[in-house]
């Protein structure tokens, strides 16, 4: 019963990985050594396509190694098993937060938290500025993607000028500019 | 059911602006949870990372889950977090077949390169945003650089730095409570 055990798989891995959705990408390796559902190498691009597509990028890779392993149905029982844990514990604790709200140790915990919390998202911040605009390279000089740089700040100056711009025109501002420019 | 119907929506239209994983999701969900609808601050939404980090699953369902708690409970929960999937089951299924021919184009390559320089335009700005809210006075400074460089220098786990802040926090609040 493929679809069970593509349910219990995926559940375990929800529950277990902790830290975002690249957190689920050792249990997919283990997932692709134990059954035949993918290979290492449909991972790897698995991992690539997840990366330039919408959506998180944990639920993509469940969704497509579900269709992978089991058509369709099986991308939606994936899909599904993978953020079940997440959602009865985040229901659970945003329960107890708001009770707690005003408490003054809940207050003086989350007074540490918060630095903390933009701290790990400065961190995460430096990985998508690497990706974006840094190559394997000999020198500094050689390893900044000048190009992609060139194309970032206009992208920062119009959105800078026009402050209510939407997301998404600066994303298709970021496309045309990548074919353009041939990044 | 309105309210419902809308938790779904605002977080459809969020996991389908994310490219990459749930930072990417920051300035979407700024525009529209906190911006637009108004749901949450910008102070609720680093709790909720802080939260995301330590606690299973991915990242952008932790956060939706926990916003659709707060407007609309367990139901709001579940239909935040449905909305926020449903792009990617939609999309990756669409692809699925012809997902691995299309990614060898040269110009999706190209594409998909300009569009992750734009979401590092757009996450930078986000978290600047959230420097401003979330980090005050000199103390707290300290406290945001030394998670910064032992996360992104030493490989700290954010599962330690969280668990260390809120052992600080609880010995703050003892030594508060004592004086």
């Amino acid at each position: 019963m493929i679809y069970l055990q593509l349910f219990w798989e995926f559940f375990k891995t929800g529950l277990f990985a902790v830290g975002g959705g690249l957190a689920t990408i050792p249990f997919l390796y283990d997932m692709s050594a134990r059954y035949s559902w993918f290979t290492k190498e449909e991972l790897a691009n698995m991992l690539a396509i997840s990366e330039s597509t919408p959506g998180p990028i944990g639920i993509n890779m469940a969704t497509y190694a579900g269709i992978n392993a089991a058509g369709l149905p099986g991308g939606v029982v994936a899909t599904l098993a993978l953020v079940l844990p997440s959602v009865i514990i985040m229901i659970l604790i945003a329960g107890a937060m708001e009770r707690f709200r005003d408490n003054r140790i809940v207050g003086s915990v989350m007074k540490v938290l918060r630095p903390v919390s933009v701290g790990l998202i400065a961190s995460a911040t430096l990985t998508v500025l690497r990706v974006a605009y840094i190559q394997e390279g000999t020198d500094l000089l050689a390893m900044i993607k000048w190009p992609a740089l060139a194309l970032g700040a206009v992208i920062l100056a119009v959105n800078l000028k026009w402050k209510k711009l939407h997301p998404v025109v600066l994303i298709a501002i970021g496309a045309a500019g990548g074919i353009a420019l041939g990044l | 059911m309105k309210k419902y119907l809308a938790l779904f929506v605002s977080f459809f239209k969020v996991g389908i602006l994310t490219f990459g994983g749930g930072y990417a999701m920051l300035p979407m969900l700024q525009r529209e949870v906190v911006e637009r609808r108004g749901w949450i601050t910008e102070e609720q939404i680093l709790d909720c990372y802080a939260i995301g980090q330590c606690t299973p699953g991915v990242i952008a369902v932790n956060t939706s889950t926990y916003v659709g708690f707060l407007q609309g409970g367990a139901l709001g929960a579940v239909c935040a977090t449905l909305g926020v999937i449903f792009p990617s089951l939609l999309i990756i299924s669409a692809l699925a077949s012809i997902i691995r021919r299309i990614s060898h184009f040269d110009a999706v390559r190209h594409a998909f390169a300009g569009i992750r320089v734009a979401v590092s335009v757009l996450v930078l700005q986000a978290k600047l945003r959230l420097w401003k809210k979330g980090v005050k006075g000199p103390a707290a400074i300290g406290v945001w650089l030394a998670a910064l460089v032992l996360s992104a220098f030493f490989g700290v786990s954010a599962v330690w730095l969280v668990g260390a802040a809120i052992v600080a926090g609880l010995v703050l609040a003892w030594r508060e409570a004592k004086a």
